[in-house]
């Protein structure tokens, strides 16, 4: 009898394994992030060039997203919400996924710096180096402020996007960044609470690891209340108006409202209820960020009517 | 002589071809278009003997 399985090829990775790679769902916040700071900027730039930097935004988040799943493959395979991720489930090698995020990241960069300019492909590049370096290679395994420190790289794609069209970074974008920045730790400290086994069997210092789930929710209160007074703020500025600051009111009401609710719960309710409003707190943030941003797009769009800004 | 059936992993390349294909196509007509669109808004730009650039036609 011959064993005719012992001479199939291993899996070979097919096109979409490595836009895989590429982290396609932080790719759309990406891109939205970076379309609404190009939108609300106050400069037409041609459609275009436009089309090309939000491309190249999107490219560079990519090739960062590759470099992390080059780095983190050993952590990835441990953690049942990664584990099928293209270089830990074997169909992408490691260096495939190093080879396409170094090629993409300088791809990204140098042609974000042709269609709009220098200064916008310099935060691109900076951003990449933060979110491959600085986050993924040191801060996740070594500290319980991963989350508060690596959400910058995230952070920077709206003031990519108004710098591309600009030239220059201003207090809206350093707003737009300081949203997101102050949005990244409650949002994940959420989702660690009740993806409670992945981390620590990971070994990633998460807080809910080193800290206690007790102190998790007090950071997350915490956070939520200074992320507050960035949010409405930024209704008074050039990107803001009465639309904005409505939503702002009702959404920072409402996330304040989520967090003290996790505060005031112990594990024991918690484990009860399978963790229903930190779940369910975790999904409002995402329409929190998503509803923030389109409301800043609402008061741009509807300015040349006389209704936007103030 | 018949054509041995195509096998599964023939259908990856292929999926892994076209894909490529295609990106680099895209890649050829932004760059393409960027092209036209700066060169075109260059062209608008006015050159002063001191070697300041404004813009008009």
């Amino acid at each position: 009898m011959s064993d005719i399985h012992a001479y199939e090829q291993p899996e070979e990775a097919g096109f979409g394994d490595y836009v895989q790679l590429l982290k396609p769902r932080v790719m759309s916040l990406v891109v939205f992030t970076a379309l609404v700071g190009l939108l609300v900027a106050p400069v037409s730039v041609h459609p275009v060039v436009m089309l090309a930097s939000i491309l190249f935004i999107a490219l560079g988040a990519g090739a960062s997203g590759a470099l992390n799943m080059w780095w983190d493959a050993d952590i990835d395979a441990v953690m049942r919400r990664t584990a099928k991720r293209p270089v830990p489930s074997g169909k992408v090698a490691a260096g495939e996924a190093l080879g396409l995020g170094m090629a993409l990241s300088g791809i990204s960069v140098v042609m974000l710096g042709l269609a709009s300019n220098w200064l916008a492909a310099g935060l691109l590049a900076f951003t990449i180096f933060f979110y491959a370096v600085v986050y993924s290679m040191w801060l996740k395994r070594s500290t319980p402020q991963n989350i508060v420190i690596g959400g910058a790289a995230g952070a920077f794609p709206p003031m990519i996007g108004w710098v591309a069209a600009t030239g220059h970074i201003s207090l809206e974008a350093v707003l737009m960044f300081a949203l997101i920045f102050m949005w990244t730790p409650p949002h994940f400290w959420a989702l660690a609470l009740f993806m409670k086994e992945d981390y620590s069997n990971a070994g990633v210092p998460m807080l809910t690891v080193t800290h206690g789930r007790k102190s998790t929710r007090k950071h997350i209160l915490v956070y939520t209340i200074l992320l507050a007074p960035v949010a409405v703020g930024a209704a008074f500025t050039g990107i803001g108006g009465p639309i904005y600051l409505a939503a702002a009111l009702a959404l920072n009401g409402w996330f304040l409202w989520g967090a003290w609710r996790i505060f005031n719960r112990d594990e024991a309710v918690a484990e009860a209820d399978s963790y229903a409003v930190e779940k369910s707190v975790f999904r409002f943030s995402l329409y929190y960020l998503f509803l923030h941003f389109g409301a800043i797009l609402a008061e741009a769009a509807l300015r040349p009517y006389g209704l936007g800004g103030w | 002589m018949a054509f041995r059936p195509e096998h599964e992993i023939h259908k990856r390349r292929f999926s892994r071809n076209l894909g490529v294909g295609l990106t680099l196509g895209a890649f050829i007509l932004l760059v393409f278009a960027l092209t036209v669109v700066k060169v075109t808004e260059e062209g608008k730009m006015k050159h002063n003997p001191d070697g300041t650039v404004v813009e008009g036609q």
